[in-house]
């Protein structure tokens, strides 16, 4: 990969580390449960480094350097501050594939749930009703918060990591379900 | 010339470590351009004192053009080669115009960016948005006296990868270093934010001449970090002004107009919305072409009724950048007004509602953004102030590309914080394929055709292999200008494939070194014209100064030497009065060698009279 290897030549000259993963990028446990004040206060840090605006009055180099250097912790940033993305790069960085394309086994219940929400979301926006989908927006964050909660247990204390992957993809789902939500905002509020 | 001059040498200035940096608005009616100085942050005025250029670019037959005031005022006399909001049609095709039946210029229908046929040849957005860019760059230069390190150009946020790219191109030709493209609101909140050192969430609602964004921002201590921007880069005060114009067609049972009445009226239209501002009737007289008679009288209410569905549509944005936001109404701690179409009281009243709370008008809507634009440029030409501040802004549109049966899919979705970059990887369809087509697209809906295609490229020279082998990651790059740059790879043998980029709607490469070329040609000409102006200016304080100093200091001269200063001086006087530059400057030199002992005469004199009356300590302690 072209990018990681400029990124790896260049580390002892900022004492930037491009080959930091993303939790020691910003000196935190990688662990489900995170500080997320710390997050932000360590992103913003970070970015005051390495900004390209920091950079503009310098040579082409310094400024693609900068570039590349705060896209890596926008994308560091990014990652752990999403719950499905940091779950999913715990994972991967303990090895384990998330298999979100390939692994459609889901739990009949999970499925004949998420068929509801859906004919649910279709309702309200055929009926242009605010305040139901407003409802349901709501409804499925209390879901979504029950399964992060369960990820956290799964990844941090047992470390089972199989079980973990199949949350992921539960609450892939529910991201799915959430974008559907708000397209059907935009719908109404056309 | 410098050795008649005597001069203190203390009094000579050490060269300033300032490097020059200005913001310039590019406004669709107005732009400016504004700098810091002695660490506060002002708008250049012209030499008539106004600080608005109008953003209007007249073409004459003799190729000269116009711009500013002076353009404007001929808008309705040579409405077809006078372009007005030319900001309208930065980086866009002739379908995206609309109903171009209602402007008067002549189209160039071409695949790409629409182009505009003028007395002098036809002209693209760029090329007429580098003309406004170049008046500025002047003013600045002429205001600061040197060179300028760069400039910060601000942009619509929610202008799109297109309308950016063409608005750098515009000031490359312009002769400008682009710090950065700014997004407007964020401009804005800088100027603000600096000013009243808040904190909190702020939402900025700019309703400019022809653009509309709102950005919703986070102010912590010394970062200012776009949550989420959304607007329409088709949506202004222009609009307004076309809807008193078709009331004024309506009223007057009108149809058809020539462009000079269509400027005309749209011009007392403008000149109506501004008066209703203030009051709450205004009326409106033209006399058209055809010796018709225009008298109306248009009402505060009536206006508002005209108008109230284009500030709905700016009410739309505003919901979904909220959401983006994960955010509501009641979050917002302030909201900043900019653009000077906020100034109409049914759109400050709206957004008051909106909010639930008075709309901050501290600063000039007029002017904050160039304001805030010149605080960043400062910063990022490397002149260092007590604080320093982060600013982390957002691209306003997904990033996708065309996959199979017409549909887009996302790689960078909106609001993600720029810098920056997703990979993704593609494989061939057909055994020993060696060239894939990837069409890159920027908007929010499902299919291609309802999104902006940004360009199509090919990628060549991909080792022959069985389908489905090839592994090609291409690399999607948004930079801190929010421009996207495209690189790809074959994974499996390593080799870099070659990419040939079509943009849908931007310049090739070619078109821009012409125009870079034109303009430097211009350049050049310029540069003869001013070298002419400052070899007669030099030669005029020569003459006086040799003058002033023969009658000062004429007795140190001997008849001989003073008849040859004097014939050196009656040839220089000569040959000022002829454009021979090449003859002036060797007169100018003629005279200079013809005084040099005659000036070390004086100069002798001149030391022999500061000794004068010292002893020789105080001069070894000097």
């Amino acid at each position: 990969m072209r990018l990681r290897r400029e990124f790896s030549s260049l580390k002892q000259s900022t004492g930037f580390d491009f080959q930091h993963n993303h939790f020691q990028l910003f000196g935190l446990a990688p662990s489900f449960q995170l500080d997320s004040a710390k997050l932000e206060l360590q992103y913003r840090a970070l970015q005051a480094q390495v900004h390209p605006d920091k950079s503009a009055h310098l040579g082409e180099t310094e400024q693609r350097v900068a570039m590349q250097q705060s896209t890596l912790v926008n994308e560091a940033y990014q990652t752990l501050k999403s719950p499905i993305r940091r779950a999913r790069y715990l994972l991967l960085l303990n090895g384990v594939d998330t298999q979100e394309e390939t692994n459609t086994a889901m739990p009949v219940d999970f499925l004949m749930a998420q068929m509801e929400w859906r004919e649910a979301v279709a309702e309200t926006q055929q009926a242009r009703d605010l305040n139901a989908l407003e409802q349901l927006a709501a409804r499925m964050k209390v879901e979504t918060r029950a399964l992060e909660a369960q990820l956290a247990v799964k990844i941090d204390t047992e470390q089972d990591y199989a079980a973990a992957a199949g949350l992921v993809r539960k609450l892939r789902f529910m991201e799915k379900l959430a974008e559907e939500i708000d397209a059907a905002y935009d719908v109404i509020d056309m | 010339m410098a050795l008649l001059q005597i001069s203190e040498p203390d009094l000579s200035t050490a060269p300033h470590q300032h490097r020059l940096a200005v913001g310039i608005d590019l406004g669709t009616t107005n732009s400016l351009v504004a700098t810091v100085r002695n660490g506060i942050s002002v708008v250049l005025n012209d030499e008539n004192g106004r600080a608005m250029l109008p953003s209007v670019v007249r073409y004459a037959a003799d190729s000269s053009v116009t711009v500013g005031e002076a353009a404007q005022i001929e808008q309705s006399v040579d409405p077809t080669n006078t372009i007005i909001s030319v900001k309208r049609f930065m980086g866009r095709g002739l379908k995206d115009v609309g109903d171009t039946s209602r402007l008067p210029y002549r189209f160039v229908d071409t695949d790409g960016m629409l182009q505009l046929r003028t007395v002098a040849g036809v002209k693209s957005p760029v090329e007429v948005s580098a003309e406004i860019l170049k008046v500025l760059r002047m003013r600045a230069e002429a205001a600061l006296g040197g060179e300028l390190v760069g400039a910060v150009i601000t942009v619509p946020a929610y202008f799109d990868d297109a309308q950016r790219q063409a608005t750098k191109d515009a000031a490359k030709i312009a002769g400008l270093n682009v710090l950065r493209l700014l997004n407007e609101p964020t401009a804005a909140a800088i100027a603000y934010g600096l000013d009243n050192a808040s904190e909190g969430v702020y939402a900025v609602y700019d309703l400019g001449g022809g653009t509309f964004d709102i950005s919703i921002l986070r102010l912590t201590r010394g970062v200012f970090e776009v949550l989420s921007a959304n607007g329409d880069s088709a949506l202004g005060g222009d609009d307004f002004d076309q809807r008193i114009h078709c009331w004024l067609l309506e009223k007057n049972d009108l149809s058809a107009l020539n462009p000079q009445d269509t400027r005309l009226l749209l011009t007392q239209a403008r000149a109506a919305k501004e008066q209703l501002t203030e009051h709450d009737r205004t009326r409106i007289t033209a006399v058209l072409s055809s010796g018709e008679l225009v008298d109306n009288v248009l009402t505060q209410d009536e206006f508002q009724s005209m108008s109230h569905n284009l500030i709905q549509r700016t009410l739309q944005p505003l919901r979904r950048a909220l959401r983006d936001a994960k955010l509501s109404a009641a979050d917002i701690k302030g909201v900043v007004m900019v653009g000077g179409a906020t100034r109409m009281p049914q759109v400050q009243q709206a957004v008051g509602e909106f909010f639930g709370q008075i709309p901050l008008n501290n600063l000039d809507p007029d002017k904050v953004v160039a304001l805030g634009a010149a605080i960043q440029a400062n910063l990022l030409a490397g002149n260092r102030s007590g604080d320093e501040w982060l600013l982390l802004d957002v691209i306003p549109l997904s990033l996708g590309i065309e996959t199979m049966g017409g549909l887009v899919e996302k790689i960078i979705p909106r609001n993600s914080t720029i810098p920056t970059a997703r990979a993704q990887e593609f494989t061939t369809y057909k055994d020993g394929q060696t060239a894939m087509s990837i069409h890159v697209l920027q908007g929010e809906r499902e299919l291609v055709s309802d999104c902006r295609s940004l360009a199509k490229f090919e990628l060549r020279g991909i080792p022959a292999m069985v389908a489905g082998a090839a592994r090609i990651r291409v690399t999607f790059q948004v930079d801190a200008d929010g421009l996207l740059n495209v690189s790809a790879r074959e994974m499996g043998c390593g080799m870099e494939a070659a990419i040939v980029v079509k943009p849908s709607y931007g310049l090739s490469d070619a078109e821009i070194t012409r125009m870079l070329q034109d303009s430097v040609q211009h350049a050049q000409d310029d540069m003869q014209a001013r070298a002419r102006q400052e070899q007669q200016t030099e030669a005029n304080q020569l003459l006086e100064a040799v003058q002033h100093a023969l009658v000062q200091d004429g007795e140190l001269l001997d008849h001989q030497q003073r008849s040859r200063i004097e014939a050196q001086m009656t040839v220089l006087q000569g040959s000022l009065k002829t454009e021979d530059t090449l003859a002036l400057k060797r007169a100018v030199n003629a005279l200079n060698e013809a005084t040099v002992s005659f000036a070390q005469a004086r100069m002798d004199k001149s030391v022999a009279g500061v000794l004068t009356g010292k002893n020789i300590s105080q001069l070894e302690t000097k």
